[in-house]
């Protein structure tokens, strides 16, 4: 039997419920903190982790005025020794010490080494803890050794086409009443303070800085001018590789960029959960290993979700058959979706003279229209 | 290696790219000859949930399977050598799945050793994250912060001139151990560190690092001042790739079972086709490879091969930085119909975040073209920044005379006017759907200058061949000519800037085509024209340049030459270098127009939109 791979397509989904499992990892091995079976909370801690300290290497026989060969005798730290910010780690002596000079340590830390051809000694400071958040409250339902655990939980989820900004949680409050509304700095009120608010087709930049002002945790979008984006961050963004932003708020569009009405099902998920608290992470990597945007709204589990299958964060997207739910990513039909009512297997021209492989969808208007199967992106539900 | 040419008929290669597995099957065929029969491509299996790369090249090569009935696959993998007629007699790989080899380098002095160290690097196939130099003007612990920062998959550690001090490059070598870096897959791997510096510091070097990295100690990369060594550092950065970096990726550990030549990275595969190029030719050569998410630029030019790449350069991935590095107004004037340009920035960025899509509508295809001039604008002025005369050397024998010549040891020693071919790969010019427009984005994005051959890669097949000719080079070479190289013509366009507004004659030329027809054409400034003339034909063409203008014999000195034709034919510029756009929208808009209609570039309802 030869093993077959999968075909990729692109997909983003939407689930008004689902169980879903998050893995947490630690970036280097440590300890894990919790067992399989614990309940968790969004900010607990799971597991943790020492980094090694920074390295500051100090020029010895420079301050000493020594040559580089001469570093082992003026040492009077070795090796291993633990030192403390201040602390003598060489000195030079000369003329029944009338002539000294001494060199000090700038932090605490260890001597890592020193060198007699440089004449520097490296110089590590203390390890550095990290500890790893729980991010979604839920159970525990997977230890990996050393390296971190996988919670498991009931929840509404979204991905988005694009964020900004990690992790973040607040309670999720409408800041628009339609899909197709423009989130303006005048519905920005003080009461959106920890709030995760929700816009409709765009956010302006005004928009962004007062939400960043009055405390907003996060704004959920259809869509974002980059004019907009450019102006709330001061610098343009290259490739998408986002999430380290530090601005304090998460922006997680759901559409793409321009003015996009939020997908009608989308903000009704977002206004039945209303007052709820939302998991949001703007983290955006469009490369080999898709990360999308996200939006995770634990809601409270029907008795028998833990039967259900649980949906795992790098879980491909089925193939495009007749009846599938897709958004258009290409104009003439951007942001429209649909159902596909045929795959033709025959190469077509399109506009532009290219022949390719197309897809017939059914857009919500009725509207039958011809795009390349190239150019859909189905909407997992 | 046993195969022989004579005895083998079908070759299967493959390409594990970063999204796609591209597979290429070749033939020895009745009249003796190599030739290229069929393609299958499927979808790169690097990543999970899959994480087995020959899942992606069995699915690349069962496409084959179906559409020739032959049978090469068993469970174990590629049938080879064949037997009963299943299996191929020969099947070679290159790969840049999982984002290529990614190297960090450094040396001493910026100018000297660590830029031989990084030319070095990126002739190897490799993708440099970052150049580090102890006057790089980073401080100490900058430069740490950003090596543990990039968690590359080889570092390549120079410095020093052989019997020169070895202090300044040991300290270089506490900087990356201080460091610590990780490897990008995983702490269980052993980093490979080639160091290729100074000969006396090599005992220091293996005694300070331990076995803290896989070491490898090769020949200096500068043993003088005067004198660039790349050879033994390039084969260290290969077999390091091979021994370490590829055996730690998924799934390459049964891909390097299936084939007994070693896997190449796809950009080094690349780059010794376009030396093949220029030794068929015995001419100087510029490449380009336009991808998603990268731009490579080959040169050889008298005799030196040298390959950049811009890591961030593309045209899906990488579009935005396109846009971020030459800015919305470079992109708009290349658009020959009005648009917002913050229409343009959300287009880009739409395009960025579903990097798979493809335009559907000619406004789109034509914003993409725009972008792609200027990736290769760019790709080309970063190449120029490493094709430069060895920095630091003392130049001997310099008299009154040399400075006053316009060369300088600042600039680059690529004379565009030297220049005989351009030749391009990648998804985006091998998919125009006019081979006209990828002849012209050639064109604009390198403003190549005097007699140029074009050509560009049929249908991706170059670093197939890069790695079939390290075994098999007499067939790698035949394919190559009769079915990879599109030969797309020539261009002539004369040096020199235009008047805008002064209309006026820049160049007349005379062809004579085979047949004998004697065509003459006076080419006013600002325009272009393509005359037809077959691939594999050649006409004669006499081209007098206007006073101020030069086309290879000097400025306002006639040239006569034999010029190839190709599927597009031979293409007069006289836009003037640089070529001149009109900053009023309208103007702009005019000019473009009538290039494109010039050439028939774009189907008419598209062009009649901006006039």
């Amino acid at each position: 039997m030869i093993a077959l791979s999968q075909a990729y397509t692109p997909g983003l989904k939407r689930k008004e419920a689902t169980l879903i499992r998050k893995t947490r990892m630690l970036p280097i091995p440590g300890k894990i903190i919790v067992g399989v079976g614990d309940t968790v909370s969004k900010d607990t801690v799971v597991a943790k982790a020492e980094t090694l300290g920074e390295p500051e290497i100090v020029k010895v026989c420079a301050i000493l005025g020594i040559d580089p060969d001469q570093i082992e005798k003026h040492m009077v730290k070795q090796e291993g020794d633990g030192v403390s910010e201040g602390e003598a780690i060489a000195c030079y002596r000369a003329l029944f010490g009338l002539i000294k000079s001494d060199c000090f340590s700038p932090i605490d830390g260890t001597i890592e080494s020193f060198s007699s051809i440089t004449g520097q000694a490296i110089i590590r400071s203390h390890p550095k803890p990290i500890d790893i958040d729980a991010y979604i409250p839920g159970k525990v339902v997977r230890i990996i050794q050393d390296e971190g655990v996988i919670i498991e939980t009931y929840a509404a989820f979204i991905q988005g086409a694009f964020g900004i900004g990690g992790e973040n949680h607040g309670e999720i409050k409408m800041a628009s009443e339609t899909p197709s509304d423009v989130l303006t700095a005048d519905r920005i009120t003080p009461d959106c303070k920890g709030k995760v608010l929700v816009g409709g087709s765009m956010v302006t930049a005004e928009a962004l800085k007062k939400s960043l002002e009055v405390g907003a945790r996060g704004i959920l979008v259809g869509g974002i001018m980059d004019e907009d984006l450019t102006d709330f961050l001061g610098y343009r963004i290259g490739v998408a590789i986002t999430g380290h932003e530090k601005t304090g708020l998460t922006l997680v569009a759901t559409e793409g960029f321009g003015r996009m009405n939020m997908l009608e099902k989308t903000f009704r998920i977002l206004q039945r959960n209303e007052g709820r608290t939302a998991c949001i992470n703007g983290a955006t990597q469009i490369r080999a290993g898709v990360i999308r945007p996200e939006v995770i709204i634990p809601i409270p589990s029907p008795g028998d979700a833990s039967a259900a299958p649980a949906l795992a964060e790098e879980e491909l997207s089925g193939g495009m058959e007749a009846g599938t739910f897709v958004r258009i990513i290409q104009e003439p039909y951007f942001g429209q979706v649909g159902y596909i009512c045929s795959l033709p297997p025959e190469l077509q021209h399109v506009e532009t003279e290219s022949t390719v492989r197309i897809v017939e969808v059914e857009l919500e208007n009725g509207e039958r229209v011809k795009v390349p199967r190239a150019n859909v992106e189905i909407i997992e539900e | 290696m046993s195969h022989q040419g004579e005895e083998m008929s079908l070759i299967l290669a493959t390409d594990v790219g970063s999204t796609t597995t591209k597979a290429r099957l070749f033939r020895y065929t009745e009249d003796s000859e190599w030739r290229y029969v069929i393609s299958g491509e499927a979808p790169t299996t690097v990543e999970a949930p899959f994480e087995d790369v020959t899942l992606g090249v069995r699915n690349a090569v069962g496409e084959i399977e179906e559409l020739t009935g032959l049978r090469l696959l068993s469970e174990n993998g590629i049938i080879t050598p064949r037997r009963n007629g299943d299996g191929v007699d020969l099947y070679v790989t290159t790969s840049s799945a999982g984002g290529g080899l990614q190297m960090t380098v450094a040396g001493v002095i910026s100018t000297m050793t660590a830029e031989s160290a990084e030319r070095v690097a990126l002739g190897a196939g490799a993708i440099v994250m970052d150049t580090l130099a102890t006057d790089d003007g980073r401080r100490v612990f900058e430069q740490i912060e950003r090596i543990r920062y990039l968690r590359p998959d080889m570092i390549l550690l120079a410095g020093g001139t052989d019997g020169g001090t070895i202090r300044h490059v040991m300290k270089m070598a506490e900087v990356i151990s201080s460091a610590n870096p990780t490897p990008r897959l995983g702490r269980q791997f052993e980093l490979p560190l080639v160091f290729a510096g100074n000969v006396d510091a090599r005992d220091p070097i293996t005694n300070f690092f331990g076995d803290q990295f896989a070491l490898e100690i090769v020949e200096n990369i500068r043993p003088e001042l005067e004198m660039e060594n790349p050879g033994p550092a390039r084969d260290a950065i290969h077999k390091c790739f091979m021994e370490h970096v590829m055996s730690h990726a998924p799934g390459y550990g049964k891909l390097m079972k299936w084939t007994e030549v070693p896997i190449m990275p796809t950009p080094g595969a690349e780059g010794m086709m376009f030396q093949q190029l220029s030794r068929l030719y015995k001419e100087n050569v510029l490449g380009v490879g336009l991808g998603g998410a990268t731009t490579n630029v080959y040169s050889v030019f008298d005799d030196r091969f040298v390959r950049t790449v811009s890591a961030n350069l593309g045209m899906s991935y990488s579009i935005c930085n396109v846009l971020k590095e030459t800015g919305i107004g470079n992109i708009v004037r290349w658009i020959p119909f009005k648009i917002e340009p913050a229409e343009v920035v959300n287009r880009l960025r739409n395009k960025m975040t579903r990097p798979t899509a493809i335009p559907q509508t000619l406004e789109n295809l034509l914003i993409e073209h725009a972008v792609a001039r200027e990736a290769l604008r760019l790709g080309f002025a970063h190449h120029k920044f490493l094709a430069m005369p060895l920095r630091g050397v003392q130049v001997k024998g310099r008299d009154i005379g040399d400075m006053f010549k316009q060369f300088s040891f600042e600039e680059t020693y690529l004379d565009m006017l030297r220049i005989s071919w351009l030749g391009g790969t990648g998804g985006l010019l091998s998919h125009a759907p006019r081979r006209v427009q990828s002849a012209l984005m050639l064109i604009d994005g390198f403003q190549v200058e005097g007699v140029t051959r074009l050509a560009q890669d049929s249908v991706f097949m170059m670093p197939h061949l890069g790695v079939l000719s390290t075994v098999q080079p007499k067939a790698a070479l035949e394919i190559f000519e009769k079915d990879c190289l599109v030969r797309l013509g020539t261009c002539i366009a004369p040096r020199g800037s235009i008047d805008p507004m002064r209309e006026s004659a820049i160049m007349s030329v005379k062809i004579t085509t085979p047949d004998g027809t004697e065509i003459e054409e006076e080419m006013l400034s600002g325009t272009i024209k393509a005359i037809p003339l077959g691939e594999h034909q050649t006409a004669e063409v006499e081209i007098k340049p206007a006073r101020g203008f030069d086309v290879g014999a000097g400025p306002g000195h006639s040239l006569m030459e034999s010029v190839e034709g190709g599927v597009v034919g031979i293409i007069l510029d006289a836009r003037g270098r640089p070529v001149h756009i009109p900053e009023d929208e309208d103007a702009r808009i005019e000019k473009l127009t009538g290039w494109f209609r010039a050439l028939d570039a774009y189907p008419e309802k598209m062009l009649e939109r901006g006039g």
